[in-house]
């Protein structure tokens, strides 16, 4: 079965006729081309595929696609501050929380949704964040520094 | 600062790939999307071993969407692998769950996935193998009758005289240890593309460690010659070592690709990462252990069986690693160490970082602690006492250079909170946790107990001789912008070797790190190397930029100098230009040099090449023996834990890792290597462990295979001791191993130390900890 929704990403409307049992996942990288949400598990264990959807994170890989009609989606590509990185991504660059980087758009949308919540968090509150993102390489100290980081340079 | 200073070498450089990846812009196997591309599924038996009588691809070629199905007569008839034991569909008989039966080429991914369904497969079941002990009893059927044995391969190594050993030691301790199947977990699960151009030229976009080593694999599994294949490596996902072999998904989706024509994307689910891909062998090892009352070692007597699964890989090779601890380790007069790798029909097993260590190292240490409190001396104490020194060789023939292993037990030791548990005193007492230090809820702090242990590693730093080349290329190109292109053979992983490499490039042509760009991604382009494995990209391919680096600053040093009026010798490169030493005030830019060479007659481009094969050997065939590395990595961990006694967790409250390095050419990268090592030896210790019941992995999910995420760890503090390596490039050794290799060991000393209990068996999960604290209750707080 097939529906037709309206989707907002990154502030492009999109009008969008799709099989109903596509997620958001899917939509966002195979009808929308935005590679930047990545697939991991597929099945909201890792948090790899993280988008803002209305302000609140979720695992796109979850949200079933026809549910989000009217919606207003935030990936990692939508993020970028005037000509610059925003300041989580930035603050990932520099302290050094990115090694293969698979997690990271992930991480950093899970970031940016805390941030936006809580200006300054704790590091405690700042782990339990991010506890739904799987990082493989890291050891995590380098993003949880970042978020950190970036906290302080948004106040 | 003097002109002679580095500048770029011990600098906090961010990764150069690290804007790309945070904005979600790097190209993984996944992303990559072609014109006409399908996507293809792999169907698995539906048994660990059986004969396949009959595959019926009828009803599934005629799905709508479906383009072709592939079986066994689609492929060549020619095996693959380290053992040459391996097809990519299996035509016979099945030894896995995870054996590969037929393909489906299909529009999309469901479509294929629906396709698999449709295919009949009528097996015959055979008696299967669940353990190397049945796998070796006689009359128990052969994996492979054409080997004659279950039996691959044995490693018997020894030194000294191990039975002389054991009479003269004083205290004389033995073990069985338990080691588990370890899932690589990378964050990005397999992935391949395939396309064969009209001139029948193949090329992959893979996330293979071993570009160079993976066309000549593919070309014998395909029956085709190497230079029709052309490996392209995309953004790579965790790497870990699941990519350091061919395994069959790969040239599966070549035959795909040729057989529909069109470009074929084959990409695993997480489950299927988990079944089909490779893990770290489990292992059941025997250890016995002497020491004399004054401390010195006298012996070890190593003896282990390894699962390695129905095919062999590399990881069959791992033994050569648990061999070097086992015998390199400390000082050691008298080693025996025995091993044997047997085919069994669980799940198929590879390289996992560490290559062994992690095992070997957990094994030993845990054994030196032993050691320790039976002579009644300090766990520090004891292992300074025995500890590698610089410029020796050991009875295994590793020539160590620099080493700062003593270094590393004393900086982590100043560091321990003695008063946290009771080291030498009182073994097995552990500290009550005070309330005031108390950072969880959970049980009352009487019921909780601390402790503090320590382990050490050795690890080769210096490449690892185990194919025989272990060289690497590189060339190094100069344009008339001052722009430098280093093109390397070296593989990015996410471990920032590109990085490393422009900081060693731009270091020694004195230009900024914005002028260095790395290509490194497809074979086409870059010079040979062996792959990345060992922690050896910064030593070996660091010293090929190095050696390409220094031919392109003698060019351009060639035509500066008549442009300047001096010899060659006088000058040096600093800030992108050519300067006089004693008068660095007349300087030219290296631009301008160049250009000098491009607009002339009899003109030359700037292009440098180097080549870098250490200076070692592969290991004698019948001892073992030789130096495989040209430097050696050392370090130290220091675990701090807290026991709760009713529930059987371990908490790890801190981690102290000191890590010889030789040189910090990026002490960021350094950090994140260990700290991610210490990420995947704190899982190793306490959550990760593939459960494996009659053939099939039982957990091939994150929700049950669990990985320590950020409100699990604790904090990671890192010390970085410098050695300055005479070999390495800037004085630097290897690091990408060592992080995670003793940490296993640390953290169940740590246990012994605040409960008591000697635990054998990884990983160290509640439910064990708890079953040993019923035999072994300490008494409650005071």
């Amino acid at each position: 079965m097939k529906q037709v929704i309206h989707l907002t990403v990154n502030g492009d409307s999109h009008e969008l006729y799709l099989d109903t049992r596509r997620t958001l996942l899917d939509v966002l990288r195979n009808e929308l081309g935005l590679m930047g949400t990545h697939r991991s598990c597929d099945a909201g264990d890792c948090g790899a595929c993280t988008v803002l959807l209305n302000d609140l994170p979720v695992t796109s890989c979850l949200v079933l696609a026809v549910a989000c009609d009217g919606a207003q989606v935030l990936t990692v590509e939508g993020l970028r501050c005037g000509d610059g990185l925003h300041p989580v991504q930035q603050a990932l660059v520099e302290t050094g929380g990115i090694q293969c980087g698979f997690c990271t758009p992930g991480m950093v949308m899970s970031a940016v949704a805390l941030l936006g919540e809580k200006r300054r968090p704790s590091e405690a509150e700042i782990r339990a964040a991010l506890a739904g993102n799987l990082c493989r390489c890291t050891g995590y100290g380098k993003i949880i520094q970042a978020v950190q980081r970036a906290a302080g340079e948004a106040t | 600062m003097s002109q002679e200073q580095p500048t770029l070498i011990g600098a906090r450089v961010p990764k150069l790939d690290a804007p790309l990846k945070a904005t979600g812009s790097a190209t993984y196997g996944h992303d990559v999307r072609l014109p006409g591309m399908l996507h293809g599924r792999i169907l698995y038996s539906e048994y660990p071993h059986a004969r396949v009588l009959r595959v019926d691809t009828a009803r599934a070629q005629a799905l709508p969407g479906v383009k072709c199905v592939l079986t066994a007569a689609d492929a060549p008839d020619t095996r693959f692998g380290y053992g040459r034991d391996n097809v990519p569909f299996k035509n016979q008989v099945v030894r896995s769950l995870r054996d590969e039966v037929a393909g489906v080429v299909a529009v999309d991914p469901e479509t294929a996935e629906e396709a698999l369904r449709l295919i009949e497969v009528e097996y015959e079941p055979l008696t299967p193998v669940f353990s190397p002990e049945e796998a070796l009893a006689e009359g128990t059927p052969l994996l492979h009758p054409d080997r004659g044995s279950n039996l691959f391969q044995t490693y018997h190594y020894e030194h000294g005289d191990p039975q002389a050993g054991e009479r003269e030691s004083d205290v004389l301790l033995e073990a069985e240890y338990q080691l588990p199947y370890v899932s690589h977990a990378c964050l990005e699960t397999s992935v391949v593309v395939a396309h064969f151009d009209p001139h029948g030229r193949l090329t992959l976009w893979s996330t293979t460690q071993i570009p160079f080593l993976l066309q000549r694999d593919l070309a014998e599994a395909l029956g085709m010659d190497g230079s029709q294949i052309r490996i392209i490596q995309t953004a790579i996902g965790g790497a870990f070592g699941r990519g350091l072999d061919i395994y069959p998904f790969e040239p599966i989706a070549a035959l795909m690709a040729r057989k529909a024509g069109r470009p074929v994307r084959l990409a695993f689910t997480r489950a299927e990462d988990s079944i089909a891909a490779p893990a770290r062998q489990p292992a059941r090892v025997r250890v016995r252990a002497g020491a004399r009352r004054d401390g010195r070692l006298t012996f070890r007597d190593v003896s282990a069986v390894l699962d390695i699964g129905p095919y062999v890989s590399w990881g069959a090779v791992t033994p050569l690693v648990m061999m070097e601890t086992t015998a390199s380790l400390y000082k050691v007069p008298h080693v025996r160490f025995h091993t044997d790798c047997v085919y069994t029909n669980n799940p198929v097993t590879g390289a996992m970082r560490g290559y062994g260590n992690p095992q070997s190292t957990f094994f030993i240490e845990t054994m030196m602690d032993r050691l320790a409190e039976a002579v009644g001396m300090d766990p520090v104490e004891f292992r300074l006492l025995n500890a590698n020194e610089p410029d020796t060789v050991t009875p295994q023939g590793l020539v160590i250079t620099s080493c700062g292993l003593k270094e590393c037990l004393q900086a982590v030791a100043a560091r321990a909170d003695r008063a946290a548990g009771e080291s030498a005193a009182g073994w097995g007492q552990g500290t009550p946790v005070s309330p005031a230090r108390d950072p969880f809820h959970g049980a009352p702090p009487s019921r909780r107990r601390r402790g503090i242990g320590f382990a050490a590693t050795l690890n080769v730093g210096g490449g690892a001789r185990i194919y025989r080349s272990d060289g690497c290329g590189a060339t190094v190109k100069v344009d008339d912008f001052g722009h430098v292109t280093l093109v390397t053979g070296a593989t990015e992983i996410g471990q920032g070797s590109e990085t490393v490499l422009a900081q060693i490039v731009a270091e020694t042509l004195g230009v900024s790190l914005d002028d260095v760009s790395v290509e490194n991604s497809d074979t086409d382009v870059k010079p040979w190397d062996v792959g990345v494995h060992a922690s050896r990209t910064t030593f070996i391919a660091g010293n090929a930029a190095c050696i390409a680096a220094r031919q392109a600053r003698d060019q351009i040093f060639e035509t500066a100098a008549e442009m300047l009026e001096v010899k060659p010798e006088e000058l040096i490169a600093r800030q992108g230009k050519v300067m006089v030493r004693d008068d660095p005030e007349r300087s030219i830019p290296i631009s301008k040099a160049v250009r000098r060479r491009h607009f002339r007659q009899g003109g030359r481009i700037v292009i440098g090449e180097g080549w870098y094969d250490p200076p070692t050997r592969l290991v004698d065939k019948a001892t073992y023996k030789g130096n495989i590395s040209a430097a050696y990595g050392f370090g130290a961990q220091m675990a701090e834990v807290e026991v709760d006694l009713d529930t059987g967790i371990v908490r790890v409250l801190r981690l102290v890792c000191a890590n010889d390095v030789g040189r910090a050419i990026n002490p960021m990268a350094v950090e994140g290597q260990i700290e991610g090592g210490a990420q995947m030896g704190l899982g190793y210790a306490l959550t990760e462990e593939l459960l494996v019941q009659e053939g099939r992995v039982l957990n091939p999910t994150f929700a049950d295979y669990r990985l320590f995420t950020a409100a699990d760890m604790p904090r990671i503090e890192t010390i970085i001791v410098e050695t300055d390596d005479p070999g390495g490039p800037f004085g630097a050794k290897g690091v990408g191993e060592m992080g995670g290799t003793p940490t296993a060991a640390a953290i169940a000393n740590a246990i012994y130390d605040a409960v008591g209990l000697r635990l054998t068996t990884l990983p160290m999960t509640p439910e064990r900890v708890l079953a040993a604290l019923d035999t072994h209750q300490p008494k409650d707080g005071e």
